[in-house]
């Protein structure tokens, strides 16, 4: 967790709220929030992406590093599953672009700025979103693990 | 980017676009590139990847806890424990169990025995890749197979199998060390020890294997940063940051070793410190052989059913350093027998995103010393 008054700043300047592993932010202060974060309060390094389903929404966080500090930070945005759309990061680290690819693909969240939206790692002509919990594993013959 | 996209890209701006990959032996794996080329210098290059995507993501959620280290552990084939290691902390930090100190430090040695079975892995195939200058480019291959082998030999022995060795539980490891294989062990590393030397005069000590990787390739500090490239593509570009380190797990906070690292940034620093990684191992296994304390190696009481362990909700994020980077497992639970939701953050994914960066402005020759440098498997970008 990042030091006391680095949180204490996110949550007066852009609604931070306290959040496992790091911080939750208003879907609309996240690519401000962001560039703060790599400016002022070093956390330069980018390390991942992750989202998920959770009570008919989603959650997408963006986990950024301070390399000097030793501190891991999880930023974490929700939003409506229909329609879903959050800024992308990839212009402030250029890391995001493939892991938001990545969820694109997965998950079918658009991100609004993205300089290459397009699918990653299933075939461009692919049919749905994986991880989303309404897609079933099981297949037509009726195999499930 | 379809077909054509690409023709209409060769007509009216004169380049050729040329696919590299994915059945290309430099590549290590199923890599497509789509190189724009204008003569012998690449001007864009495309990576395409998801060829080995088998969505373990998608089926951890529908596996138990217990039945999920072996799945992991296909991930990145070269370095499998490194995979199940970081699921079974994650899963430890999420459930609170304590893994005994002997279970952890056996954890650590099968870790640093197979990072040195990667990296010379690694070696052989830069080797390859760099071709004919290099005595035939098999020579140096053979040379790092001869040795690997008897790496997966002594993991043989130590587990019952060469290679996807299955000792990490939740809880602990699953296979003790006796006398005879710690015995081996040391043995063993003293005979790597003294083949080093030549592997690295075969490699790094020929002028024209400097002359292909030095200053190629070159990630800058802030660029490293920015994409979040890791492992010792990072400590290639100078910046001091080791898993092992930054947040110790199992028996690294109470090993000494070095993080070598290189300021340079371009391939030949990333092999320096490959080379340096393996000598630090060397002498993390021997320290592990050594002073390797009594007591049991699993905490939990015997598995009858793997389905009813249960996790109590919240969430895990807890990473290890694997022979590419810092391997990472995100797990959600609901307080289920299953994750709720389980992401894998693969170092190899992070790495190669710095391709499209790299190759710009370089000839095609460089493009499979850059791709040797960075050390991806598809396998682990994929998932």
């Amino acid at each position: 967790m990042p030091a006391p008054e680095i949180v204490e700043a996110l949550r007066v300047r852009f609604g931070a709220e306290p959040a496992p592993l790091g911080v939750s932010l208003p879907a609309a202060s996240l690519l401000a929030a962001m560039r703060a974060l790599r400016d002022t309060y070093g956390y330069r390094s980018y390390v991942t992406a992750t989202a998920l389903e959770r009570d008919g929404r989603f959650e997408v966080a963006h986990a950024v590093r301070d390399v000097e500090m030793n501190d891991t930070l999880f930023v974490r945005v929700r939003v409506q599953r229909d329609g879903a759309e959050i800024d992308s990061l990839a212009f402030v680290y250029a890391g995001a672009e493939w892991h938001e690819r990545e969820i694109l693909d997965l998950f079918g969240i658009a991100f609004r700025g993205h300089p290459d939206p397009r699918r990653i790692l299933l075939p461009d002509e692919y049919v749905g979103h994986p991880l989303r919990k309404d897609f079933a594993i099981e297949t037509p013959w009726g195999y499930r693990p | 980017m379809s077909a054509s996209a690409v023709r209409v890209v060769e007509r009216e701006f004169g380049e050729l676009a040329l696919n590299m990959g994915p059945q290309h032996p430099s590549t290590h794996g199923v890599l497509r590139i789509v190189l724009h080329l204008s003569g012998e210098t690449v001007v864009r290059a495309v990576p395409s990847i998801g060829y080995l995507h088998r969505g373990v993501e998608k089926l951890a959620e529908h596996l138990a806890y217990d039945q999920l280290a072996p799945v992991f552990e296909r991930d990145d084939y070269l370095a499998p424990t490194a995979n199940s290691h970081a699921f079974v902390l994650a899963a430890e930090a999420l459930g609170k169990i304590e893994a005994p100190r002997r279970g952890r430090w056996i954890r650590a040695l099968v870790a640093e025995w197979q990072r040195i079975a990667s990296h010379l892995v690694w070696l052989g195939t830069l080797g390859l890749d760099l071709g004919g200058a290099l005595g035939g480019g098999t020579t140096l291959y053979m040379y790092c197979f001869r040795e690997r082998e008897k790496i997966l030999d002594l993991m043989e022995s130590l587990t019952g199998t060469r290679f996807h060795t299955n000792v990490n539980m939740i809880g602990g490891a699953r296979y003790d060390l006796d006398a005879e294989t710690a015995a081996r062990s040391s043995a063993l590393a003293a005979e790597i020890e003294a083949a080093l030397p030549s592997l690295a005069a075969l490699s790094g000590g020929t002028p024209i294997f400097r002359e292909r990787t030095r200053g190629v390739g070159v990630i800058p500090k802030d660029l490293a940063m920015g994409i979040g490239v890791t492992g010792p593509t990072l400590r290639g570009s100078g910046i001091r940051f080791d898993v092992r380190r930054a947040a110790p797990y199992d028996a690294y906070d109470e090993l000494p070793f070095e993080i070598p690292i290189r300021a340079a940034g371009d391939a030949e620093a990333r092999f320096q410190v490959r080379m340096d990684e393996i000598v630090q191992s060397l002498g993390i296994v021997r320290r592990i052989v050594e002073g390797l304390p009594a007591g049991p190696i699993f905490s939990r009481k015997p598995l009858k059913n793997p389905k009813a362990t249960k996790l109590p909700a919240g969430e895990a994020y807890v990473a290890v350093e694997s022979p590419r980077g810092e391997l990472g497992f995100h797990i959600v639970s609901d307080g289920g027998a299953k994750p709720y939701r389980l992401k894998i953050s693969a170092p190899s994914f992070r790495n190669l995103q710095v391709v499209p960066h790299l190759l710009p402005g370089g000839l095609v020759a460089d493009v499979v010393a850059i791709l040797g440098s960075l050390d991806p498997v598809m396998g682990d970008v994929d998932r």
